[in-house]
């Protein structure tokens, strides 16, 4: 909320600073986020009166002018503004003043003629971004008056967050009220005498829907002139609060509601027929909004309505035939109280707002209507003449004050620190929160003002808040001292990210939420039961939530190619996405960490020191069991969307998937315009996560046997089918079988391989006898050739 | 004898002359040999008398003694060159790079929840974790944000699509990490909700939440970390005590002011937002909004099945990127997300 701060200081008499009220307003909770001077400085302007305009002899765009600055004799002042005029007020620079910008104004001859002084435009006094002429001040300016006086320039303006629990600071006398608390000043709110009726006409009020709206006056006022402006003082406090002023009867509704707090409403009363209701909206009723809006109005809507029709979204806008014009002379004004719970959220879902609305649905002083509609009736009366029926009261039950208990040793503990109840009878009395004393615990009554009082946990914030969080004492941790477990089977993600980072990767954090294009392209995912779609996506590439990390991965590189960077290794831990109805914890959503990383570019970094080589497959393959070491992976063929069908795998570990590996599918590659395949690859990160606790062996002090087996094989046999073509085949000396070679061409068959193994060979309790050896190697190659064909290699 | 003093100084300069090892023995042979000159003589003594002998060969064996001397002393000095020209040779530029593997680097963000994790694990916070689809039910009401309530609109919330283009009700993207709050306390009651003292709930929990927003300082995801203490005593003084101790130690330094500020959280009272300024550095003397925080609100507690007359708490959302702006000096959010090597190589 924006306000003046001259304003409030009729509302409130305090000796502080502005500065000083600024940080104690934010520290009582009612955040300044702006303080900012109305006017920039300037010093020696005055309202001036053009006496005589004379064109310049030796200029066509200037005129001399005679001028009364109320200074004694007429000052001479040369001026070009266009709209220079006889009869006019307009602030006058004298000599000496100094305008924003440090602009001085000296007495100097122009075009020959002496010039005493400039008169300004509202843009050289810094107070508009435009301006066409001179700034003309009403007839009743006092001629020689400081232009900083007359136009209340010494002022700033206050911006105030207010949370959503202080709506009763929505207004200047709310603001003052919690200024007189904090500061311990005294409240000084405008005095609100009744308007005596002088005329007899009313319209009845029928509340069809008393929950929501129990309290409802209304008053029809006659000969009402919408055309009189609205008067300087008024325009200047409104602009002030950044509300654009409109017309005299507007204005009035909205300084009313500025100043005490409470929304007001105009109807044009030739408008409306028989009593006016305020009921919930009837089925398939419609409504023209004075925003140029059709809405059809829901069914849990308030409107007011007259016998025929509705007439206004009660407490959120008015509606366009009903509304007042300047042609309006018959009003009928409406002040009610209308309950949070009834107006909350029903602006949002026509996707508008407003001033009303907006403290409606925090809770608007009910204790304050009537006065609300006195008040405007008077404002009204003064500007824009006219007469005044009396006031209709419909009321029902109003919301209930139930009193709340606080205890003082609960407020104690909870803030942790001692008051006694003086302390926090004192603390409410200067709040104004009527209360009874129970020893040491207090009954307090919620203030008709107050929509945020109805817990204990309430009074002690306030007890809190104005006691200064800052004067409450900050102890250091303390504790029951108890260790904390960290299971040896779980690898902490720090660990699994530093060894990333040691192989070379760089991290990155991308959006969750990803061009649809790469779902499709990544994870073949273009069917809507498949996708999960944002309902209200920031923009078209951030629509769908992503089922993989690659698609951010891929642009990463697209990016940092761009950049010449043309090595590039990253990974990213984050969360996939997939539809799944049986999900948990949240059902329809499988929601898994994933570890994905990319690499693309030279195996090494470039260097005078090792032959170039881009990045492979089985670089990234090495990487990966690297980070599973010393658990053992297996990798079998796989087809992906996103890979290259003859270079990806599905990695496994103990057989389960735990994810996969390959190269960019060329498809992709082409399309992202990459020079080069990346090597990706995606890992459930809990899988990469889990390790095994060490379980000792015996380990042997026997020699090992070591051979050497090279056989030859159909180049289509993989080398995990013949791994695990022998498992639990061969002898159980033998302790490991490492592949260490692999030749294809001369001596080979063609459509073979050669693969040349090393094979060790030990037991525990003894030394190997040739002959057992011997036996174990025969047993090995009978099983490669039985299952695969292999033959042994010359 | 001249005859010898001559042979050994022949001998002497023709070593001298040598540098090669092969042509030193070939020398050698000369003096040494089957029919060198020494070999000579000494097969000369035979002629004489064993008087002359003894005198003879006395001076030849000096002689020979003096000449092998000479070829030892030379053979050393040329293996000794020859050893100072390999490692002249060897010779390498030291000041080449090494050839080591580039090594990568932790994203600043990572860098940041690292040791806020170290940081609160050493006072005894685990660390929890939970969805980022979430239920409505745990992002807003179980947080005392009923449907309706105007707090509601101070999240811009993302919403999901159905497959059949309507919009799903009971699920959102997070907006904020409190919901982990709402499950780890509904799991911790389940767990030891019938103990007659249920033990103190210390967390914080880290993660990525999501909001319709995006400028220089908002992203549409962003990091948050969630902290909450449950359990007997525990209040605002103390929340004070835990953020000072933990913006002191995160920042490394006595050289700032904290400052809570009262604001409102529908799922804490009383509430507070956390200011910092630091007493020098580029942001001296700036208010710097860093989290909101407050005294767990009854009503959440109760949701969660705790006794709020029984156990009291606090929380708070720190904004992590925000820290790691301010612990890092970078100026602009959007960096953190674009992925481009070469700002974050400079946290590696």
């Amino acid at each position: 909320m924006k306000f003046s701060e001259s304003w409030l200081r009729t509302l409130v008499d305090t000796q502080l600073s502005s500065e000083e009220l600024s940080h104690l307003l934010t520290m009582a909770g009612l955040e300044v986020e702006g303080l900012e001077p109305v006017a920039p400085q300037f010093n020696d302007v005055v309202v001036a009166q053009v006496l005589e305009v004379v064109k310049h002899p030796d200029a066509d765009r200037l005129n001399v002018c005679k001028v009364d600055t109320g200074r004694g004799e007429p000052t001479t002042i040369v001026c070009g503004a266009p709209n220079v005029a006889v009869g006019l007020r307009v602030p006058c620079a004298l000599p000496g003043a100094k305008l924003p910008g440090d602009f001085i104004i000296k007495i100097a001859k122009v075009r020959g003629i002496e010039s005493s002084g400039m008169l300004c435009s509202a843009k050289e006094l810094g107070i508009a971004e435009e301006a066409s002429g001179l700034l003309i001040l009403p007839d009743d300016a006092p001629v020689g008056q400081s232009i900083r006086q007359y136009l209340d320039l010494d002022d700033n303006q206050f911006e105030l967050k207010l949370t959503p629990n202080r709506a009763d600071c929505l207004s200047l006398t709310g603001v003052a009220r919690e200024v007189a608390a904090i500061a311990g000043a005294q409240a000084k709110f405008v005095d609100v005498p009744e308007v005596i009726a002088t005329i007899a006409d009313q319209r009845a009020v029928v509340l069809d829907a008393p929950e929501a709206c129990p309290l409802y006056y209304g008053r029809v006022l006659n000969g009402v002139n919408a055309k009189a402006p609205t008067p300087e003082w008024m325009k200047r406090r409104l602009e002030r609060s950044a509300i654009r002023s409109i017309s005299a009867l507007v204005d009035v509704t909205n300084y009313v509601m500025l100043e005490l707090g409470q929304p007001l409403h105009a109807f044009d009363n030739t408008r409306l027929e028989g009593s006016v209701h305020a009921r919930m909206a009837k089925p398939e009723e419609k409504l023209l909004l004075l925003n140029e809006q059709t809405i059809n109005i829901d069914a849990d809507i308030l409107v007011i309505a007259d016998d025929a029709k509705p007439l206004a979204m009660a407490g959120i806008m008015g509606g366009e035939e009903s509304g007042i014009t300047l042609e309006t002379s018959e009003l009928f004004l409406e002040s009610a109280f209308f309950a949070p719970k009834a107006i909350a959220g029903r602006a949002r879902r026509y996707g508008f707002g407003s001033d009303a609305s907006h403290r409606f649905e925090r809770g608007v002083d009910f204790g304050g209507a009537k006065r609300a509609i006195e008040r405007a009736t008077q404002l009204i009366i003064d500007i824009c003449g006219g007469a005044a029926g009396p006031v209709t009261e419909a009321k029902a039950e109003m919301p209930a004050r139930n009193p709340v208990r606080l205890r003082t040793a609960r407020a104690c503990a909870v803030i942790g620190m001692t008051f006694s109840p003086e302390e926090i009878a004192d603390l409410f009395n200067g709040l104004g929160l009527p209360f009874v004393r129970e020893g040491n615990n207090f009954l307090v009554t919620p203030p008709t003002w107050r929509f945020d009082i109805e817990i204990e946990e309430d009074l002690i914030e306030e007890i809190a808040r104005l006691h200064g969080y800052d004067n409450i004492p900050a102890p250091a941790p303390r504790g029951n001292m108890k260790m904390m477990v960290q299971p040896e089977a779980q690898r902490p993600a720090a660990r699994v990210r530093q060894m990333l980072v040691d192989r070379g990767y760089q991290e990155v954090v991308n959006f969750a939420f990803v061009e649809e294009a790469w779902e499709a392209d990544f994870a073949a995912k273009t069917a809507e039961a498949d996708l999960i779609r944002l309902a209200n996506p920031i923009a078209s590439q951030m629509a769908v939530m992503r089922s993989t990390l690659f698609g951010g991965l891929i642009s990463n590189l697209v990016t940092n190619l761009k950049r010449k960077q043309n090595r590039v290794r990253l990974f990213e831990t984050g969360r996939a996405f997939e539809r799944n109805a049986a999900a948990t914890p949240v059902a329809g959503f499988v929601q898994s960490w994933k570890l994905s990383g990319l690499a693309y570019g030279g195996a090494l970094p470039e260097g005078w020191g090792s032959a170039a080589r881009k990045v492979d497959f089985f670089d990234v393959k090495g990487d990966l069991e690297a980070l599973l070491a010393p658990a053992q992976l297996c990798f079998e063929k796989l087809v992906h969307p996103a890979l290259h069908p003859g270079r990806a795998a599905r990695v496994l570990l103990d057989g389960h998937e735990i994810g996969c590996l390959g190269e960019l599918h060329p498809e992709w590659v082409q399309k992202y315009d990459l020079p080069l395949a990346p090597v990706v690859f995606e890992l459930d990160f809990d899988a990469v996560k889990s390790v095994q606790v060490p379980v000792y062996a015996e380990v042997s002090k026997f020699p090992p046997v070591i051979r050497d087996l090279a056989i030859v094989v159909d180049q289509s046999v993989a080398l995990q089918t013949l791994i695990d073509g022998f498992k639990g085949q061969v002898s159980n000396l033998i302790q490991d079988i490492q592949l260490f070679d692999v030749y294809v061409g001369k001596g080979v068959p063609e459509n073979k391989k050669s693969l040349a193994f090393r094979i060790v060979m030990q037991d525990t309790q003894r030394t190997l006898q040739d002959s057992e050896v011997d036996a174990a190697m025969q047993q090995l190659v009978s099983c490669f050739e039985r299952a695969f064909g292999a033959q042994l290699r010359a | 004898m001249d005859n010898l003093d001559q042979i050994v100084s022949e001998a002497q300069s023709a070593f001298a002359a040598i540098s090669d090892p092969d042509a030193l023995e070939q020398v050698k042979a000369r003096f040494l040999g089957k029919s060198g000159q020494i070999t000579e003589l000494l097969k000369g003594l035979g002629k004489l008398s064993p008087e002359e002998k003894k005198t003879a060969g006395a001076a030849i064996n000096v002689a020979k003694t003096a000449v092998e001397t000479a070829l030892n002393q030379r053979r050393e000095a040329i293996r000794k060159a020859a050893l100072e020209a390999r490692l002249a040779e060897e010779a390498l530029d030291v000041t080449l790079p090494g050839r080591a593997e580039a090594r990568g680097g932790l994203h600043p963000v990572t860098r940041t929840l690292e040791r806020i994790e170290a940081l609160f694990r050493s006072i005894g916070f685990d660390v929890a974790d939970g969805p980022e689809i979430e239920e409505d039910f745990f992002n807003f009401t179980a947080m005392n944000t009923p449907e309706d309530h105007p707090a509601r609109s101070m999240h811009d919330t993302f919403y999901l699509q159905n497959p059949d283009g309507s919009i799903a009700d009971k699920v959102l993207l997070r907006t904020h990490t409190s919901p982990i709050q709402a499950r780890y306390m509904k799991a911790h009651v389940e767990r030891h909700g019938q103990l007659e003292k249920m033990p103190e709930i210390r967390i914080i929990a880290p993660g990525r939440v999501y909001r319709v927003d995006s400028d220089a300082t908002h992203s549409p995801m962003f990091n948050q970390v969630e902290g909450l203490w449950v359990g007997e005593g525990v209040s605002f003084a103390d929340l004070k005590g835990v953020i000072a101790d933990f913006l002191k130690s995160f920042f490394e330094t006595d050289d700032l002011v904290v400052r809570f500020r009262p604001s409102f959280f529908p799922f804490t009272e009383p509430s507070a937002e956390i200011d910092v300024a630091f007493m020098s550095g580029a942001l001296k003397g700036r208010w710097l909004e860093i989290a909101g925080c407050g005294m767990v609100h009854p009503d959440v507690l109760r949701i969660a099945g705790i006794d709020p007359e029984k156990y009291t708490g606090f929380a708070f959302g720190f904004g992590q990127d925000r820290l790691t702006m301010l612990r890092y000096g970078v100026n602009d959010l959007r960096l953190f997300f674009e992925g481009d090597l070469r700002f974050l190589r400079q946290f590696a």
